[in-house]
């Protein structure tokens, strides 16, 4: 009697699982976690349901995880920052032109005591070679995310062979932005970050924006919609009407009133 | 460090004044790892009743492989299952990726092991004990499977329960296959991996006590039926 209740519960359990799982007008959004842990899609994504009726599923990886899962096929659309990587997903035939959304930046932030002096510093690289030169304690991603290829490329202006400093004063946490700021603020060590996660990251510390401004650490959001030639299960004209809605003026005009104890976030730039 | 009393009683506030989204990810949480655990024991049950009562070359080996198998890193059993249900993967057609029924697999798959394993252990020493005297009834070996199971049972709750902890308390099968999407696949677990990449680091850890009090009420509940049927079988 005992057991076949467990066992009846469990069979009705798995029904409404599998129930739950069908549904019209549903597109998957393979995004990244700063949109995500911003809080900007919880604020936009409902304003586009409500006009559409398409409901959006977010996944939010980093951004080379986001195009590996858009390249199986998993996802109907990308909303990502990292244009040369978004630029040969496109060329390789997996996505349809790609086109700008917005931007924020990047920031350096670090410990109040800033052992390598970048207060001083307006230069990004030169703040970096700083880093390198103190061998202060640097944070990396580590995880082929948009954050990290940009922070990669600025490593590479500087000329430090970065992997050679690995598990020394350069350490890879290889986890999303959060837990690398996390990390970064236990260890005293300096973190880049994109503006929008820094702000309304709620484990702060003694940490503060060291370095930012440099035009070098403008971060370009695009929005790629997964080619459908490509993987005939995407939802082509639901991720085209979300495509379109982002780059338009209500998608545009959503994302320019997101704020964060009235700072604004993120700055939209579709091509009108 | 944030104040954690407060996050703990702000979190506690929201299951208790029956906030929606705050109990669809407890009760996906639950369902989830319920459905896994009563399809993994369907499975293991039988599964290690017939590994503990046969005998066949090899059954040592096989004994270590099950045993070993309980220690399979969830991150290992997410991947393996997204390549499976991934658009370009052979189960792709299925269209099971980022669904309660793909993180139901996965758990499931990380739980078979942990019951089979024990229930071998549990009816190899029933079937010690008992062996001679099914024998005498004529039974074959096979035949007494469904005897030792139901003589077993009140042990085999805690080969259930060790599985069900172990599918409630994993993040890193279900954040794979489920993709923590909002409102469809994110659970307890995945809550608290994101609460804490968020930095919001008092809120993750008083969701974690209220998962840690969700199962131990499922154990409570458990014990407490187990304990009334073991006193009317005794009556």
């Amino acid at each position: 009697m005992f057991f076949r209740n467990i066992v009846l519960g469990g069979l009705m359990l798995a029904a409404t699982a599998i129930s739950a799982t069908a549904a019209d007008d549903v597109i998957i959004v393979q995004s990244t976690t700063s949109t995500q842990n911003s809080g900007l899609l919880d604020a936009i994504l409902p304003q586009f349901q409500d006009a559409t009726g398409i409901e959006v599923r977010v996944v939010a990886v980093g951004t080379g995880q986001a195009l590996r899962n858009a390249r199986n096929g998993d996802g109907d659309v990308l909303l990502v920052h990292a244009k040369p990587a978004e630029e040969a997903f496109v060329a390789e035939g997996f996505g349809l032109p790609r086109r700008d959304v917005m931007y924020n930046d990047f920031v350096i932030v670090g410990p109040a005591t800033d052992p390598a002096g970048l207060a001083n510093e307006a230069d990004v690289v030169a703040a970096l070679a700083r880093i390198a030169a103190a061998e202060a304690p640097f944070a990396s991603r580590g995880d082929d995310s948009g954050t990290h290829k940009a922070e990669l490329r600025l490593w590479g202006d500087t000329g430090t062979d970065v992997a050679a400093a690995s598990g020394t004063w350069y350490r890879e946490t290889g986890s999303g932005m959060g837990a690398t700021l996390n990390a970064g603020v236990a260890m005293g060590a300096y973190v880049l970050t994109d503006r929008a996660t820094w702000i309304s990251f709620g484990n702060k510390g003694e940490h503060r924006i060291l370095l930012e401004g440099d035009p070098r650490l403008f971060n370009q959001y695009g929005v790629i919609v997964v080619n459908p030639e490509r993987h005939p299960n995407v939802q082509a004209a639901a991720a085209q009407t979300f495509a379109d809605w982002l780059t338009g003026p209500d998608g545009q005009a959503a994302i320019a009133a997101f704020k964060v104890d009235g700072t604004q976030l993120f700055y939209p730039n579709a091509a009108p | 460090m944030q104040n954690f009393a407060e996050e703990l009683r702000a979190a506690l506030l929201l299951i208790l004044s029956g906030d929606p989204d705050m109990w669809s990810i407890v009760l996906l949480s639950l369902r989830v790892s319920l459905t896994a655990t009563v399809v993994a024991a369907a499975i293991g049950l039988p599964l290690g009743a017939i590994l503990a009562v046969t005998r066949f070359p090899g059954k040592q080996l096989v004994v270590v492989v099950v045993n070993a198998l309980m220690g399979l890193p969830p991150v290992v059993v997410g991947l393996t299952v997204y390549l499976l249900l991934s658009n370009s993967g052979p189960l792709g057609v299925l269209s099971l990726l980022y669904t309660p029924t793909a993180m139901i697999v996965a758990q499931v798959l990380l739980v078979l092991p942990i019951i089979t394993a024990l229930t071998r252990q549990i009816i190899s020493e029933l079937d010690g004990e008992y062996a001679d005297q099914l024998r005498s009834l004529g039974l074959s070996r096979m035949q007494t499977v469904p005897t030792l199971l139901w003589d077993g049972r009140f042990q085999l709750m805690t080969a259930l329960l060790a599985g069900f902890g172990r599918a409630v308390a994993e993040v890193g099968a279900v954040l794979i296959v489920g993709g923590n999407i909002n409102h469809v696949t994110r659970v307890m677990t995945t809550t608290i991996a994101l609460e804490t990449s968020k930095g919001n680091l008092a809120l993750a850890l008083a969701l974690g006590v209220i998962l840690i009090m969700i199962a131990l009420m499922v154990n409570a509940a458990v014990a407490a039926t187990a304990l009334r049927a073991q006193r009317l079988s005794h009556a």
